[in-house]
């Protein structure tokens, strides 16, 4: 077993736990913390295929920034922890059974064609900040500016809501 | 043996450069607040800690002790998991952002695996510290939040808005400095601002309003005065670690001063040129500045000593002295250890400027209010660190044409 094997499968491992405690937790902020080692567990990931910029961002942002917006929420309603409700009826007869039968499609598809399945080509130079940065602003320019212009419009939307009872 | 050392040298080396450099900025930590209490007591014209071994010099010692020794309570209805994780989560991530930092500019062998004065030399060092502090204000909110206490929870909510409103400014009066490097990498950031002529080429001149924006955001990312509302002793007793004690408290304590050493070390890095001489190349002189400070502040230290009131002193500080002199001779006797200190005696001579103007800093200046703080950071540093990504883009565009 290679170092990088070893360091794949700890990351991977926590990403998991970490997502079904984020399921499973019953108080949001246990939720969004499980959240928060999602992210990092994520970067962690990237760096290791030696993507280091998106690595980073995905630290500074999901991992920084929203998920601060997220606690601080959370912090500000006082969130109290969530009550057990029984189980829907829908959800234990129809919702579990489906599940289970769209994991194992999803299983049976990649154990069938794991042989066959091409894999990606290796980004190479892409991974360096300067190539990503002019790749960015020339070759995908358009959809990059459109999608900073979405979220300044969402960013402006919110603000009008907030303001509209003044 | 040696075989063994040789071929896991890529793993010992760095395990033992991270023990020591824990175990020196651990120390400088327990010193820090010697100085800041000394420096703070004589701005305000008292003595400062002076029972504690001579010139009080042993109080961080005492301080320590006590953190180990004092009862920790655990106050009713705390988040367990939160209240614990807290701690550790600030402690553990001011001390990581100290991995990528260069304090040095020697490579060196041992066991044929070569090294760099510092933990890891990575490509986008700085993404690093960035990424670290983004999560640094996790600590902070965690601890406010799960100690059940509302005053820890104002202190909480506080530090959140105030370090999400000032790392866009932290971040932002940087890229000024990058767009100047053209690289990630603090190593090569110093590189680029080495020439003949000292200090002429550093980043402070052309980046000066960078460096405004970029000191001011960090005092506020570390909390401390003016910006230290997260545990405004006179609106919240102590803010969010009003409910620790013991040593979960001296963690919180310890990261503060870890993240002011990280904060001037970065200072330092992207403005003042790291370990680069402020004189020019061809001033051989200005190499015996080590020693030209040390002999004459050692023997200062003999003679201070010898008149020190109690016996205790007069043994203890003559023998700091005669260690200070005598490694300011052995500088002058042995020229090659003379010229790998150079430096890390500039870089750390920077860097305790910087660690100066903080505590000057909160012996003068008093709290802004909280409103204050908002409406200076989102309107006019956030506008002035912007505006001044413009203007280095315009400059450096205008200069490639």
């Amino acid at each position: 077993m290679t170092a990088s094997l070893l360091i794949f499968l700890v990351l991977a491992l926590l990403a998991i736990f970490a997502a079904i405690s984020l399921i499973v937790q019953r108080h949001p902020i246990h939720s969004a913390l499980s959240l928060i080692v999602v992210m990092v567990a994520l970067a962690g990931l990237y760096l290791l295929m030696g993507a280091e910029f998106v690595a980073a961002v995905q630290i500074i942002v999901y991992g920084g920034a929203i998920m601060v917006l997220f606690v601080f929420v959370i912090m500000l309603l006082n969130a109290e922890e969530e009550e057990r409700t029984n189980f829907s009826k829908l959800a234990t007869y129809a919702g579990i059974p489906l599940a289970l039968a769209v994991a194992g499609f999803i299983a049976a598809a990649i154990a069938r064609s794991s042989g066959s399945l091409p894999t990606a080509e290796p980004s190479g130079a892409l991974t360096s900040t300067k190539t990503l940065s002019n790749l960015l602003f020339s070759d995908f320019v358009y959809p990059f500016e459109l999608t900073s212009f979405l979220i300044l419009v969402a960013i402006l939307g919110a603000i009008v809501l907030a303001q509209r009872e003044n | 043996m040696t075989d063994f050392l040789t071929k896991y040298a890529f793993l010992i080396i760095p395990i033992v450069k991270i023990a020591i450099l824990v175990f020196i900025v651990l120390t400088v930590d327990a010193y820090l607040t010697w100085i800041e209490r000394k420096v703070i007591a004589h701005i305000q014209a008292r003595w400062g800690p002076h029972r504690v071994g001579p010139h009080g010099l042993l109080q961080p010692l005492a301080d320590g002790v006590k953190f180990i020794f004092k009862e920790d309570p655990i106050p009713s209805h705390v988040d367990k998991v939160a209240y614990f994780l807290a701690p550790f989560i600030t402690l553990m991530l001011a001390l990581t952002s100290l991995a990528v930092i260069p304090f040095g500019p020697q490579k060196f062998t041992v066991f044929g695996y070569e090294t760099h004065v510092g933990i890891a030399d990575v490509n986008i060092s700085l993404l690093i510290l960035f990424a670290i502090t983004a999560l640094g204000v996790y600590g902070i909110a965690l601890a406010g939040w799960a100690s059940n206490s509302k005053y820890s929870l104002l202190g909480g909510l506080r530090s959140s808005a105030q370090m999400i409103s000032y790392e866009l400014t932290l971040t932002l009066s940087v890229v000024g400095v990058l767009l100047i490097a053209g690289d990630f990498s603090l190593r090569s950031i110093v590189d680029q601002q080495s020439s003949a002529h000292g200090l002429l080429t550093w980043n402070i001149f052309p980046q000066i309003i960078g460096f405004v924006c970029f000191y001011i955001a960090a005092i506020a990312e570390t909390n401390r005065v003016p910006f230290d509302l997260p545990e405004a002793e006179s609106e919240l007793v102590a803010g969010f670690h009003t409910e620790y004690a013991s040593m979960k408290f001296a963690m919180f304590f310890i990261a503060e001063y870890t993240s002011m050493i990280t904060v001037s070390c970065l200072a330092t890095i992207l403005f003042f040129g790291g370990w680069l001489s402020p004189f020019p190349v061809s001033w051989t002189f200005t190499h015996y500045l080590p020693s030209v400070l040390l002999i004459p502040f050692g023997l200062f230290v003999v003679y201070d000593g010898m008149r020190y009131e109690n016996l205790f002193g007069r043994i203890m500080l003559p023998g700091v002295g005669t260690a200070l002199t005598a490694i300011g001779a052995a500088l002058l006797v042995f020229p090659a250890l003379n010229g790998a200190i150079q430096g890390p005696f500039w870089f750390f001579a920077k860097v305790f400027t910087f660690l100066f103007v903080y505590i000057w800093m909160r012996g003068t200046l008093p709290r802004f209010r909280y409103d204050q703080l908002m409406s200076f950071g989102w309107k006019f540093l956030l506008p002035v660190s912007i505006a001044n990504v413009v203007l280095t883009s315009v400059v450096i565009l205008w200069r490639m044409h």
